[in-house]
């Protein structure tokens, strides 16, 4: 009876994970050994790590990735260090989390906008008698876009990671005679590092795969695994290949998972 | 004569909401003296620590430090080192980097810093604890390694902001114990804060009894217990009986009707007191032996002694401690010494006070 009722519990998650969870990536693997005229292979993983184009746009994509997370984390930590003191925290994070409710394709649009050729960064350079800058479609409106997408995520777990921090280890800190930066490096910083984490994990993995914003920021110029893998299925039609990235790109979050765990040890009694 | 190493002039603290901390503190500690700030919570106790480790600014006032006014000096700066209430050992460190940050960030050599961590965990007797983690040790552990933490920079004065309040009953006495030797052996003054009259009773050289953001008394454990300037110190110190009386003359004091010799003096006559008598001090007799006849009420055996509570004609709760059990419902007598009773004016100020005393004690 009791059995029974706590399975009535679990049935709705278990279904919810085998069909949205489990069934789709076992059907990225499935067909990651399938080439397009439906013959079981392993040339899809073959063609990736052997064919140069595959492997420097992995290593784009991750260099990529790897500049909008740093990015990220050195303008969110500042700013959630400078919220957490502030009166109204609560209202000044709302404001940084805000930009998260609009569409990614209407931030991407006004972007657009401000970065064109007659956009108003561009009027404002003018005003002031700088040169006017062709900034869409390069590399660093793509890492810059990119960056201010995913800062809320960012800041939001280190900002409850600073928020948890008791003031009497700062005092303490200070009381032992740590400078102002010291305790920073030496207390605040070790801390809140389960913040910074996830956040990295939270930054990472979808950045590897911005195939949106690569297109209409970076201009197609900035090719990424996520702009290979809606080639495959929506163009080429190679959904065999398409599903390779896809392993790959799963596999390489698995990896980023794996190097930031940190193993929750209890620490207080 | 020992030296003044930290000593507050006219502090106040006012909040921006209006509520005042502190009203015209004014107090030296001694070197190498063990001083205990004790009051009621919200009594501006802990205020008047951190605005000594340089965690608060105080609104107008000097604190001085060693005779240098330290009123604008960054807490790093300040030689002194505080013992916090909920430890706050950093949990991402272990026992030994905990006890070496406040040499680490002085930079100081390796090999000294090995040897002072190991001296201070040895004044705490924990030497063989250096590679745990924080969450592996107990609380009582916990705390040692706090006082470790704050001696290991050898300051000058030490603040204790009420370490032992989260440690039970058992291990708190024997931590009083402890903290007095760690501070005899250290040599250093130690300002302590607690709400614990045991506490501050049992360690302390000088306790400042505080209470709404001003210190009422200031002395000895014993003369705080035996000579409480008013009602406040009276029942916040220990048990008390307090009675409304007349102060007749001096040495003679009238109360429920009666007139006793007592050894105050300095009053005016006829003036309307306050007369406190320790339960201790009460002995049970035959109602005809007795000074006074209260009807026993209640009795609660407290292990090393019975606390009974009995009422007299006029309705006077009476509080005695007595080895020996009485009868419920019995009516007893109850004697005491003219020395057990202490007098108390109404609104006296301490150095008034002080004054009277002395001006007819020897």
């Amino acid at each position: 009876m009791k059995k029974n009722f706590r399975g009535l519990f679990f049935t709705p998650y278990v279904l919810w994970l085998a069909m949205f969870v489990i069934a789709p990536v076992a059907l990225i693997f499935y067909y990651s050994f399938f080439d397009i005229h439906h013959n079981f292979t392993l040339s899809n993983y073959q063609e990736f790590f052997t064919s140069g184009t595959y492997l420097t746009m992995t290593a784009n994509s991750v260099l990529y990735a790897f500049l909008i997370t740093l990015f990220a984390i050195l303008i969110s930590y500042p700013m959630a260090l400078v919220i957490s003191k502030l009166k109204h925290r609560d209202l000044w994070i709302l404001l940084v989390i805000l930009p998260t409710w609009i569409n990614l394709l209407l931030k991407a649009y006004a972007f657009i906008g401000l970065l064109s050729h007659d956009g108003l960064v561009n009027q404002l350079f003018q005003f002031f008698g700088l040169p006017i800058q062709h900034m869409l479609f390069t590399d660093s409106s793509f890492i810059l876009v990119a960056a201010y997408i995913q800062i809320p995520f960012m800041i939001l777990p280190i900002y409850n990671s600073l928020t948890d921090i008791s003031g009497s280890y700062i005092r303490a800190s200070r009381d032992l005679g740590a400078t102002k930066w010291q305790t920073l490096t030496k207390v605040i910083i070790p801390m809140t590092m389960p913040g910074i984490k996830s956040g990295i994990q939270i930054v990472f993995i979808p950045s590897l795969s911005l195939f949106m914003l690569s297109r209409l920021i970076g201009g197609n110029k900035v090719i990424t695994l996520g702009t290979a893998v809606e080639e495959h299925f929506l163009t080429t039609m190679n959904w065999g290949m398409g599903s390779t990235i896809g392993v790959v790109l799963i596999i390489s979050m698995v990896i980023v998972m794996l190097l930031t765990n940190t193993k929750r040890k209890r620490r207080r009694a | 004569m020992s030296k003044t190493i930290v000593e507050l002039k006219n502090v106040y603290k006012k909040y921006d909401d209006g509520f005042t901390a502190l009203k015209n503190i004014s107090f030296k500690l001694q070197e190498g003296e063990f001083y205990t700030l004790l009051g009621p919570s919200g009594c501006g106790k802990t205020t008047i620590l951190q605005s000594i480790a340089g965690f608060t600014e105080v609104t107008s006032g000097q604190v001085l430090f060693d005779g240098k006014k330290i009123n604008d000096i960054p807490a790093n700066k300040r030689q002194l080192n505080t013992v916090f209430q909920d430890y706050a050992l950093f949990p991402n460190m272990n026992v030994f980097d905990n006890v070496a940050f406040g040499l680490v960030v002085h930079n100081t050599k390796k090999e000294e810093i090995q040897t002072r961590v190991h001296d201070a965990l040895k004044m705490v007797q924990l030497e063989q604890y250096a590679n745990r983690e924080i969450g592996e040790l107990s609380g009582g552990q916990q705390q040692r390694i706090a006082i470790a933490r704050a001696i290991v920079n050898r300051p000058k004065v030490l603040l204790l902001d009420e370490p032992l309040s989260a440690l039970d009953a058992k291990l708190r006495k024997d931590m009083q114990y402890e903290l007095r030797e760690l501070q005899q052996d250290l040599g250093i003054t130690f300002l302590f804060v607690t709400h614990d009259q045991e506490e501050a009773l049992a360690m302390s050289d000088q306790i400042f009894v505080m209470n709404k953001g001003e210190i009422l008394q200031k002395g000895s454990p014993v003369d705080i217990y035996d000579e409480p300037i008013n009602h406040f110190v009276a029942d916040f110190i220990g048990e008390s009986n307090i009675i409304q009386g007349k102060m007749v003359e001096d040495y003679q004091v009238a109360f429920l009707g009666h007139q006793f010799e007592c050894s105050d003096a300095g009053m005016r006559p006829n003036e309307p007191v306050e007369v406190v008598i320790r339960p201790e001090d009460l002995v049970i007799t035959t109602p005809e032996k007795g000074k006074l006849q209260v009807k026993v009420d209640t009795q609660l055996f407290r292990g090393d002694y019975y606390e009974i509570l009995a009422y007299d004609k006029a309705g006077n709760e009476w509080l005695i401690h007595s080895t020996n059990a009485s009868t419920d419902d019995a009516i007893v007598g109850l004697t005491f010494s003219p020395d057990d009773m202490h007098i108390m004016r109404y609104n006296e100020t301490e150095a008034k006070f002080n004054h009277r005393l002395e001006s007819y004690e020897d």
